[in-house]
């Protein structure tokens, strides 16, 4: 293709984005837009799979059946989500493989907070309350997103995605409301959960270099201190509702902003733990790389079947 | 040679009465496995009663540079509308 055909391709298309028209699979598209969106959705994707681990960890040991239950469907969920994502970027012609590769070689990343451990019950009241009411908040603004795959699975994400928070919070209700050990459970798992939940949403707009051309695009709707913000703003009010403390001494409202203010994230740590240092980066990549390992043969031999199979009915017909 | 599960499309429909609609696809090594599979992926909350998959290759699609001469055409055929006719205004329904 000439060099003026493609400027003229690449005009359509942001002519195309500015007025709200949806992307699909095969429209013609910059190749940095592909190559964005394979990253994006990628690392999404990969993030709902290795999320299903720190609460994995609890099934077996939720304190009732009806806890168990819903911690179950909720896992279940997180495995759906990582699905419908890998669909989405499928679409964009990257196989499957290649992504799984890519996530156990450490090439493509997944969100940091899942590097955090889940040590005690409360934990997961936290994760539900605060992770999941994090992803929400990103999720939600994501619906809008030019990309056609990767907005349609978002909506199916957010609409499964409300019973996730509600579960996190009414665990964290019951401890509150509980003995003062189990409420000492609650506030030491909102004041692990707190920051990192904060530094969900990514670095600052100063330190993000790719949130121009993601805004351009229509991939964000949202930046990441406009959506931190609304985070908090949601969120204070319900920790007050169970009588929980926020562990910010910065932690004000603002009147005249009409938002709160709240003190400086550690960044250091945020860094840390996407370079791999945090206390579970190496047991989430090594329990995906066993799960994916250890399930080749299965894999393989489901596949023969089905050629076995295909073969049987093929040798009827003639 | 590794060979893996081929990619299948996923329409369910959400009650009788309704067409099938394209949910998504997923990964599975045959058709039964794919019914299956969808099953678990798309219809956990009781989204359908029916589900039809079929491998991805077997679906021709338009190509939409081509979307000029294939649905332009249509734009200036006002008359397969209704409101190109002009009928008197004692007409209320037709």
């Amino acid at each position: 293709m000439s060099e003026e055909k493609i400027k003229d391709l690449e005009n359509q298309f942001e002519e195309r984005i500015a007025r709200d028209d949806k992307i699909e699979p095969k429209d013609w598209m910059p190749e940095k837009y592909r190559k964005t969106h394979i990253r994006q959705i990628s690392q999404h994707a990969h993030s709902e799979i290795v999320g299903m681990l720190p609460e994995g960890n609890w099934i077996t040991r939720a304190p009732s059946l009806r806890r168990k239950v819903a911690l179950l469907a909720k896992v279940q969920d997180e495995g759906g989500h990582g699905l419908y994502l890998y669909s989405a970027a499928e679409t964009l012609g990257i196989s499957r493989d290649e992504m799984i590769e890519q996530l156990h070689s450490g090439k493509a990343k997944y969100s940091s907070i899942f590097n955090y451990p889940s040590v005690t019950w409360a934990d997961i009241g936290a994760i539900g309350w605060l992770v999941d009411g994090a992803a929400i908040i990103n999720q939600v603004a994501l619906c809008g997103t030019s990309f056609g795959p990767y907005a349609r699975a978002m909506v199916r994400i957010c609409k499964e995605e409300s019973f996730h928070q509600r579960q996190g919070y009414e665990i964290m209700l019951t401890l509150a409301n509980g003995t003062p050990e189990q409420k000492a459970m609650a506030q030491d798992a909102l004041n692990r959960w707190w920051w990192p939940s904060l530094m969900m949403f990514g670095p600052r707009d100063e330190d993000s270099p790719n949130t121009a051309l993601s805004m351009k695009w229509k991939l964000k709707r949202k930046t990441n201190d406009e959506l931190r913000q609304q985070f908090i703003d949601q969120t204070v009010p319900q920790a007050e509702l169970i009588d929980l403390k926020v562990p910010d001494p910065d932690l004000k409202w603002n009147e005249e902003r009409g938002h709160y203010d709240f003190g400086p994230i550690d960044w250091d740590e945020f860094w840390q733990v996407v370079k791999g240092h945090g206390p579970c980066n190496r047991e989430r990549m090594e329990a995906r790389r066993s799960a994916w390992e250890n399930g080749a043969w299965v894999r393989e031999a489901a596949m023969a079947h089905a050629d076995k199979k295909a073969k049987k009915s093929l040798n009827k017909a003639s | 040679m590794k060979k893996n599960w081929p990619l299948w499309e996923v329409f369910v429909r959400s009650k009788n009465g309704l067409e099938h609609r394209h949910f998504g696809s997923l990964h599975a090594a045959d058709a039964e496995m794919a019914l299956e599979n969808a099953r678990d992926v798309y219809t956990r909350r009781n989204e359908g009663v029916s589900i039809w998959v079929v491998e991805s290759k077997y679906i021709t699609a338009s190509n939409p540079e081509n979307n000029p001469e294939m649905f332009e055409p249509a734009k200036d055929k006002v008359y397969r509308h209704p409101t190109f006719y002009d009928l008197p205004d004692e007409i209320k329904h037709m």
